[in-house]
């Protein structure tokens, strides 16, 4: 299939049906509503199950029902939806069921407002419900990596009967951009052995995330972790950018890893030798290749659309072996190139210590600036 | 002695949709009468096979060991949201869920209203008994007033907790609603009105006609404080004067079904 504009909202859409998506339930919620519109459309076109439930707690709990029932399914939300999703997110963890959430996160806490954030990186990364679990986190920068990895998620929650979340930055949502799509994969014949389908010849099966002795609940617990273990082993995915003899290495995720990858192509037409590191997995992170990457560059530089939530997932990876240095907009901004290629440039002079905690009370000093000059 | 040969009529036997687990609930608790009429309704219409029942959280929250066929288990107040996940994308199956007052009129109330709204072909058994039963005896939503419970100490004062809420009564408001009742577990001829009442709810759903709700006035002695026979008692004296036994919605398709 050829290249074509596609809307990215849409494209996600669209790219969940191609996987086999079977049942879309979701509530309207800005910057993320274009999916919900689409499916209200596309779903009954061929025959498959679409509702717009009275809120995101009732969209997410369809989700689980669908997927107890052995069938491919989905929400997509934005960020204060997703909050209010974090129960049921953990009971579909418990209940060991494949589920995928596209969040296309907005500015916040709070209502915040429509902008494009990505303020919700511990909310998924480090679970978001109670409990102990472990969802696998797929970060796309563009419109083509939302629809692969999209397509991934699927796959992925089903092989490991895990919950995954898409995040998607609400300008990927938002943008248009050539993109191709897979095509149409055929609907399995058969549901999981494991599903609620009903129990002709075999015994019923009994889907809960309930184990009410402590003992049986920590040996499902000892299960999770091991499999979070193997996911961490098998399922790391990343982007590296110019970093084979980069000193300075730009670690960014999502669209500020794109706006870093702009800045990061000037900077070497002036002569800084700097690479980017994109962690596309930001649940398994990519710990062990960011370890390496910091036993060869002098300088890191961590930029996120958040307050340096990834930035705390940098340091532990990193351990001290290189300075840290951090810069992030808040609040539903998204920074420019040219604010990066500024802070390329300055941790390319700097040579000094970072103390732990500095990095971000001297980012707060610059970005501080940055508002004082409207920028 | 030479035993004589006798021919035997099995008259009463466990429906194959129950499991044959021993249940955790208290005696003189009407949730085992409940399950019993479920199974042999869905034995009689011979749908076992293909049953999904959603559990809710309370006291029957272990419903799902207890039936012979597949069951999930749902968060609180959330049954009927899943069982419309599960029912939308496999209509071919017959999907119930089991819930009791405080899981469908309090924290539930928006997914039982709006999967009627919906008029979702789901089948809903709603357990009333006036109390959270698993927690230890709390005002529930549908607590009478003046009722005595260990969140109303001095007896549930409608001043300051409010009137207790009909649902069966609410729900039969609403268009999508096709079969709205409200029955009793408190003696036999009550009991076997239930039942009634239960298949013809699946059937609603059998026949594809939408939404079905039976609600089931049910004992609690144990957070009543009353002997089994005093609780039953209480539903006939001071239940079913509130809650009226009665057919509140009942769509004239499915007036036409005989049970």
């Amino acid at each position: 299939m050829a290249k074509e504009l596609l809307k990215g909202n849409e494209a996600f859409a669209e790219a969940a049906v191609r996987a086999g998506l079977e049942g879309f339930f979701g509530y309207p919620i800005t910057p993320s509503t274009e999916f919900l519109e689409y499916m209200a459309k596309r779903m009954p076109s061929v025959g498959r199950a679409f509702v717009q439930a009275e809120s995101e707690v009732a969209a997410i709990n369809m989700v689980y029902g669908a997927a107890c029932a052995g069938k491919r399914t989905m929400t997509a939300t934005s960020s204060p939806g997703l909050s209010l999703m974090g129960e049921a997110l953990s009971y579909i963890a418990g209940t060991e069921v494949p589920a995928v959430v596209a969040n296309v996160m907005r500015g916040g806490p709070g209502l915040g407002n429509i902008a494009p954030s990505q303020g919700d990186y511990n909310q998924m990364v480090k679970g978001g419900g109670h409990g102990d679990y472990f969802p696998i986190v797929l970060a796309p920068a563009s419109v083509q990596e939302a629809i692969d990895y999209i397509t991934l998620a699927f796959d992925l929650a089903d092989k490991y009967r895990s919950l995954v979340f898409v995040a998607v930055d609400g300008n990927l949502g938002q943008m248009m951009e050539p993109a191709e799509l897979p095509p149409m994969r055929e609907l399995p014949e058969k549901p999981p052995e494991w599903a609620a389908y009903g129990a002709k010849d075999r015994e019923p099966n009994r889907l809960s995330s309930i184990y009410i002795d402590a003992p049986e609940e920590e040996v499902a617990n000892v299960r999770f972790v091991k499999q979070w273990i193997e996911i961490e082993k098998n399922e790391v995915i990343y982007k590296e950018y110019d970093l084979d003899d980069a000193e300075i290495a730009v670690i960014s995720f999502g669209v500020a890893g794109r706006v870093c990858s702009s800045a990061v192509r000037v900077a070497r037409e002036e002569g800084i030798k700097v690479g980017l590191f994109r962690p596309i997995t930001l649940a398994p992170f990519p710990k062990k290749e960011i370890a390496e990457l910091s036993k060869r560059v002098r300088r890191i530089l961590v930029v996120e659309m958040n307050s340096g939530m990834m930035l705390e997932d940098v340091k532990q990876a990193v351990a001290g072996r290189a300075p840290i240095e951090f810069y992030g907009r808040m609040g539903g901004m998204t920074p420019f190139p040219d604010e990066i290629l500024d802070e390329i440039r300055r941790v390319d002079q700097s040579d000094e210590e970072i103390a732990d905690g500095m990095e971000r009370i001297e980012w707060l000093e610059r970005l501080e600036e940055r508002i004082e000059r409207g920028e | 002695m030479v035993m004589e040969k006798v021919d035997l009529n099995l008259v009463y036997k466990r429906p194959e949709s129950l499991a044959t687990a021993t249940t955790h609930y208290c005696p003189g608790c009407t949730h085992g009468t409940a399950h019993r009429l479920v199974a042999e309704v869905l034995d009689e219409m011979g749908v076992r096979e293909k049953t999904i029942g959603v559990a809710p959280v309370g006291c029957s929250v272990f419903a799902y060991d207890y039936f012979n066929h597949d069951y999930v288990e749902a968060a609180h107040g959330r049954a009927p949201a899943m069982a419309t996940g599960i029912k939308r994308v496999r209509p071919e199956n017959t999907v119930y869920a089991y819930q009791g007052d405080g899981d469908l009129a309090s924290i539930g109330m928006a997914e039982i209203v709006h999967a009627a709204i919906r008029g979702e072909n789901i089948t809903v058994i709603f357990v009333n008994n006036a109390i959270y039963g698993m927690t230890g005896g709390q005002m529930a939503p549908t607590t009478l007033p003046g009722m005595k419970t260990t969140s109303s100490p001095n007896g549930r004062d409608v001043e300051d907790a409010g009137y207790p809420i009909r649902m069966s009564e609410m729900l039969a408001t609403i268009d999508g609603a096709s079969y709205v009742v409200r029955r009793s577990l408190h003696n036999p001829a009550n009991i076997r009105k239930a039942k009634k009442a239960i298949r013809k709810a699946f059937e609603v759903q059998e026949r594809g006609l939408g939404f079905s709700i039976v609600e089931l006035l049910s004992s609690c002695p144990t957070n009543w404080k009353l002997t089994p026979v005093q609780a039953l008692n209480f539903i006939e004296e001071q239940m079913v004067p509130y809650f009226p036994l009665e057919d509140f919605k009942v769509m004239p398709e499915v007036k036409a079904i005989r049970v």
